[in-house]
């Protein structure tokens, strides 16, 4: 994915489009596929502050970590997870939990990075996102999808976005999921806007004039075709509620959270490629037990709704669901009651989309001083010595397995400033894939 | 009591605005004349593209049109577009040495060194706020603004950005070093790379973990030597300073075995600073810093001035000269004064005019030696350097082009025989939205209200478009959002929309005829006149149209140009 390989690439599909922008709309046919027949997609529950593993999926309860911390059984034999989700714990036999994931980055800005990219930060160097990556590798069809291939939804500080892929490939960016999206609509009446694109049509053909390859080759035409064709477009409803039903939106929850996991089913229904729901608040220096409670009562619902909605309408197969943070929080609780950042183990929800289920993978050390016994080792991190997880996954391993399900060569190279850099350099974990 | 102070703050707080963007406010003008010693390195520039493109058989475009040329310097100088009574005096200006007057003229405009020391800072520091507290973006900006402004040397600039000590509120160069501070601890590496890369036009990145891979001159222990140099360096309650005391360590001994011999497994490695080439560049006097900032700005060190030359063609072009930007081959390492003498030497034995091609130019210079040459023989004088590009044949080419076919294109692109289209980058494109909604210059003469509402339009947009930080020059397509914005947000109506004060209203409700009407938007939005059928359309659409009607179709039309691939990328 060179600059020139980009350009050409643009050219190639600009060259497809006449000088015209009076594109019809045209009915989506992804809304009407489903099992194997689909195309995959991804959703990703972003955990914006770093979510603590104790109050989540990795409870503890009892111990000297736990804290406040009780545990609920779930519908998944041996599974014990935080008893502030009772509604995923009925779900969450249809996922795999993983309590081992392992970073360096214990920074909100250079953690959310490394989750978001499978990379540490390096000055110059910028890593596409690994749904960025999942979107340009498996494009969508244009003419079927004609709302933006990926989507952030809810406002995150630090959306998912393109790096050196390009920045048609940012997600595009909803703030307040589930309302009418800002820009989308022209001002004008029908008769001006057909006056201002005839004048527009007659405008750019005056200026292609002698540089006809030069004005392709922007890809101008194209952008403003996808933006009119998306303008125009029925699947804009996918955005908004209407037609759910008072029953479903109130178990996905009233919250950001909540309608942006309805929304986010709705554009995969239509056949977006990557959504991003984030969930802000999870970064509890203070009164940890009571904030992740706070945060519970919108991720409980969502989440296992989402997981339900998505099983109901034989969309799981297809789609992959990821619920991870930046990083995890300390073992102990601080002098505040709070958790503080702690990236040496954390824990994340990943299944579907052809995933392995009912999986549980590493087992992290109550104590945090590297107490799990022989073979487990610990490393110094500043004066102290911290234990390892048991069965440590690395979040490019953990990308490399979805890049692969998803079709996508792991070792596929996107080119920064002439250097290739692979998308994943981890390795897929075989046993989390189904029938490997 | 709050509500009482909360509009009374408001207030205070665009009041502050406001007279930091007054502070400064000069007349501009024409100058009558300028000084011409130029025309060696602007004749050796268009010498050394001529030679390459004939030798690849490529026919150049026509020169492009003066006005056209004046939008590009308007554009990659000062991020808008000429305005109408711009383009009414420069069309007025009938002397000689017209778009060298005028290039001038724009250099000695504040917004000419407010925008560039917004660029070169991008390059410098990046483009986030960085650090709380330790870190004050806006002070290096003023400050980086002031040393453009008053032509201050580019190389005693970068000298005072690597080494000045002191408080980044006192000293603002400081921040280049504070920015790469966090709870204590000095990133050395950041400073490591962004001192190549911003200064020395290379990327040492790679060698930051292995030996560069495909460049053998770049080793770990080049990368580490740099990053070391900035090893005693310390920031406390007092700014920035050094402290004898500490030292840039490693534990990871990847591609330096040797060095760590001897060493236990958990213990470090003192890295001492170096220099990846010419040690006797070092400076001899001062702190750690200081002298390594005399050898980044030696004046043998070619690295140094290439940079800047290409960055600041990239600047210009849209495109540098070599991409990428900051990950330049190295140059030949010749001292100036040897490659002038071959060069003299060669010009001698010319036994015929066609010998006299600098056909052995090639083997050890290029465009970016001649511009870089000239750049260091006149006091690293950034304003020159400017001016030196902007009057070669390049910069004056037109866009269009007889070729239509993709590959061929693609080589006259490469050989300079075309001017390149590039998108715009947000803040020029807003900025020319901006400027296109009024009649006069929007500058620092401007009324108070009008360059408030500038500079906070300008700020949102540029979010909303999308930042491309220190990666600006770097190529991108649009985005859908882009255009979204472009097409169907209240920014846009808001800068297109007829009212009393702005350009669209005083077009429709005072231009007399329905030409006036169409060649004075053109002029305004696109700094040109229609072509005889985009005249056409638009007198059908005015046809007998007076009051509201009228408004909304110059709107319209307002519209379409804003919205037009000409508005949006250089060319």
């Amino acid at each position: 994915m060179t600059p020139e390989i980009t350009r050409r690439t643009v050219l190639q599909a600009a060259a497809g489009f006449g000088l015209s922008f009076a594109l019809p709309a045209l009915e989506s046919r992804a809304a009407n596929q489903r099992g194997p027949e689909r195309e995959k997609s991804l959703i990703v529950l972003w955990m914006n502050g770093g979510p603590s593993q104790l109050e989540t999926w990795d409870p503890h309860a009892g111990s000297k970590t736990g804290g406040q911390a009780t545990a609920i059984k779930t519908n998944l034999p041996g599974l014990e997870i935080s008893s502030m989700y009772p509604q995923v714990a009925e779900q969450i036999g249809e996922l795999n939990v993983i309590r081992s994931l392992v970073s360096d980055e214990g920074d909100h800005e250079r953690g959310t990075y490394f989750v978001k990219t499978g990379y540490r930060p390096l000055p110059t160097v910028i890593h596409p996102s690994m749904s960025a990556i999942v979107t340009c590798e498996k494009p969508v069809d244009p003419k079927e999808v004609q709302i933006p291939a990926h989507v952030s939804l809810g406002g995150g500080q630090f959306p998912a976005r393109g790096g050196s892929l390009g920045s048609q490939y940012d997600a595009f960016r909803v703030y307040d999921p589930g309302q009418e999206l800002t820009n989308s609509r022209s001002p004008v009446q029908d008769e001006r806007q057909e006056r201002r694109l005839a004048t527009l049509e007659v405008v750019s053909k005056a200026f292609a004039k002698g540089r006809r390859v030069q004005t392709d080759r922007t890809g101008h035409q194209l952008t403003v075709e996808r933006a009119l064709a998306m303008m125009s477009s029925e699947q804009l409803k996918a955005f908004k509620l209407d037609g759910e039903s008072g029953h479903l939106k109130a178990a996905y929850g009233d919250s950001s959270f909540g309608r942006g996991c309805l929304v986010a089913r709705r554009l995969i229904e239509n056949g977006v490629r990557a959504v991003e729901v984030s969930l802000n608040g999870w970064d509890t220096h203070i009164s940890n037990h009571e904030g992740c409670q706070t945060q519970a009562r919108s991720l409980d619902g969502a989440f296992a709704t989402l997981i339900s909605d998505l099983k109901q309408r034989d969309l799981l197969d297809s789609t992959i669901v990821l619920c991870i943070g930046e990083f995890g929080r300390t073992p102990e609780v601080n002098n505040a009651g709070g958790r503080d950042h702690w990236p040496h183990w954390f824990s994340c929800v990943v299944g579907g989309g052809g995933f392995n289920k009912g999986m549980i993978i590493g087992e992290s050390d109550p104590l945090g001083i590297g107490e799990l016994g022989p073979g487990i080792k610990s490393k110094k991190v500043g004066n102290k010595l911290v234990g390892q997880p048991k069965d440590p996954i690395k979040v490019p391993d953990l990308y490399a397995t979805i890049y692969s399900l998803l079709g996508i060569d792991p070792k596929g190279e996107f080119y920064f400033k002439s250097r290739p850099v692979p998308y994943s350099d981890g390795t897929a974990v075989k046993r989390l894939i189904a029938n490997a | 009591m709050k509500a009482r102070i909360a509009p009374l703050l408001i207030a205070a707080g665009v009041f502050a605005l406001c007279f930091r963007m007054i502070q400064s406010p000069e007349a501009t003008e024409t100058p009558r004349s300028v000084e011409d010693d130029l025309q060696t390195a602007v004749s050796e520039v268009d010498a050394y593209l001529d030679f390459r493109r004939e030798q690849e058989n490529v026919e150049p475009a026509k020169p492009a049109d003066d006005l056209l040329v004046l939008r590009r310097l308007a554009s990659s100088l000062m991020g808008t577009v000429p305005s109408l009574e711009e383009i009414r005096q420069f069309e007025a200006d009938k002397d000689p040495g017209r778009l060298e007057r005028w290039t001038l003229r724009y250099l000695n405009d504040p917004r000419f060194s407010d925008y560039f020391a917004e660029r070169l800072a991008r390059c410098f520091v990046g483009a986030e706020n960085g650090p709380f507290i330790i870190f004050r973006r806006d002070r290096f900006v003023n400050w980086l603004s002031d040393q453009i402004r008053s032509n201050e040397p580019y190389d005693g600039i970068i000298r005072q950005v690597v080494a000045t000590d002191g408080l980044w509120t006192s000293e603002p160069a400081s921040n280049f070093i504070t920015i790469a501070s966090s709870e204590g601890d000095i990133d050395e590496n950041m400073l490591a790379t962004r001192t190549s890369r911003a200064f020395l036009g290379q990327s040492l990145d790679c060698a930051q973990c292995h030996d560069h891979k495909f460049n053998a001159d770049i080793k770990r222990s080049d990368f580490l030597g740099v990053a070391a140099q900035f090893g005693t360096v310390d920031v406390g309650g007092l700014g920035v300073s050094d402290y004898a005391g500490k030292f840039f360590e490693v534990d990871d001994f990847n591609d330096i075995e040797e060095m760590a011999e001897g060493l236990g497994e958990d213990e470090k490695l003192k890295f001492e600073p170096t220099v990846p080439f010419h040690p006797e560049w070092l400076g001899k006097e001062g702190s750690p810093r200081q002298k390594f900032a005399e050898w980044i700005t030696h004046e043998e060190n070619r690295r140094f001035h290439r940079a800047i030359a290409n960055r600041v063609w990239g600047l210009m072009f849209g495109r540098p000269f070599i991409t990428p930007v900051d990950d330049m081959p190295n140059p030949k390492d010749r001292p100036y004064t040897d490659v002038a003498a071959d060069v003299a030497k060669k010009k001698a034995e010319a036994t015929s005019p066609a010998d006299d091609v600098p056909i052995y130019w090639h083997e050890y210079r290029d465009v970016l030696d001649v511009l870089a040459e000239d750049f260091q023989s006149h006091n690293c004088d950034l304003r020159r350097l400017v001016k030196v590009i902007a009057r070669s044949k390049a910069f004056r080419m037109a866009s269009t082009h007889a070729e239509d076919d993709e590959m061929a294109l693609f080589d006259i692109e490469e050989h300079w025989g075309v001017f390149p289209m590039t998108r715009l980058r947000p803040e020029q494109v807003i900025g020319s939205m901006l400027q296109s909604s009024y009649i006069r210059t929007v500058n620092q003469n401007s009324h108070m209200f009008l360059r408030f509402i500038r500079f906070t339009r300008e700020r949102g947009f540029v979010e909303q478009y999308g930042d491309l930080g220190d990666q600006e020059l770097t190529e991108r397509s649009g985005t859908i959002p882009q255009a979204l914005l472009r097409m169907n947000s209240g920014m846009t109506r808001e800068t297109i929309e007829s009212g009393i004060f702005q350009a669209s209203g005083r077009i429709a409700s005072m231009c007399e005829t329905n030409e006036d009407v169409v060649d004075t938007i053109y002029l305004v939005c696109v700094s040109r006149r229609p072509l005889p059928e985009e005249k056409e359309h638009i007198l059908s659409l005015l046809g007998d149209a007076k009051g509201n009607a009228r408004k909304t179709i110059v709107e319209d039309v307002y519209w379409a140009l804003f919205n037009s691939p000409e508005f949006s990328w250089n060319h």
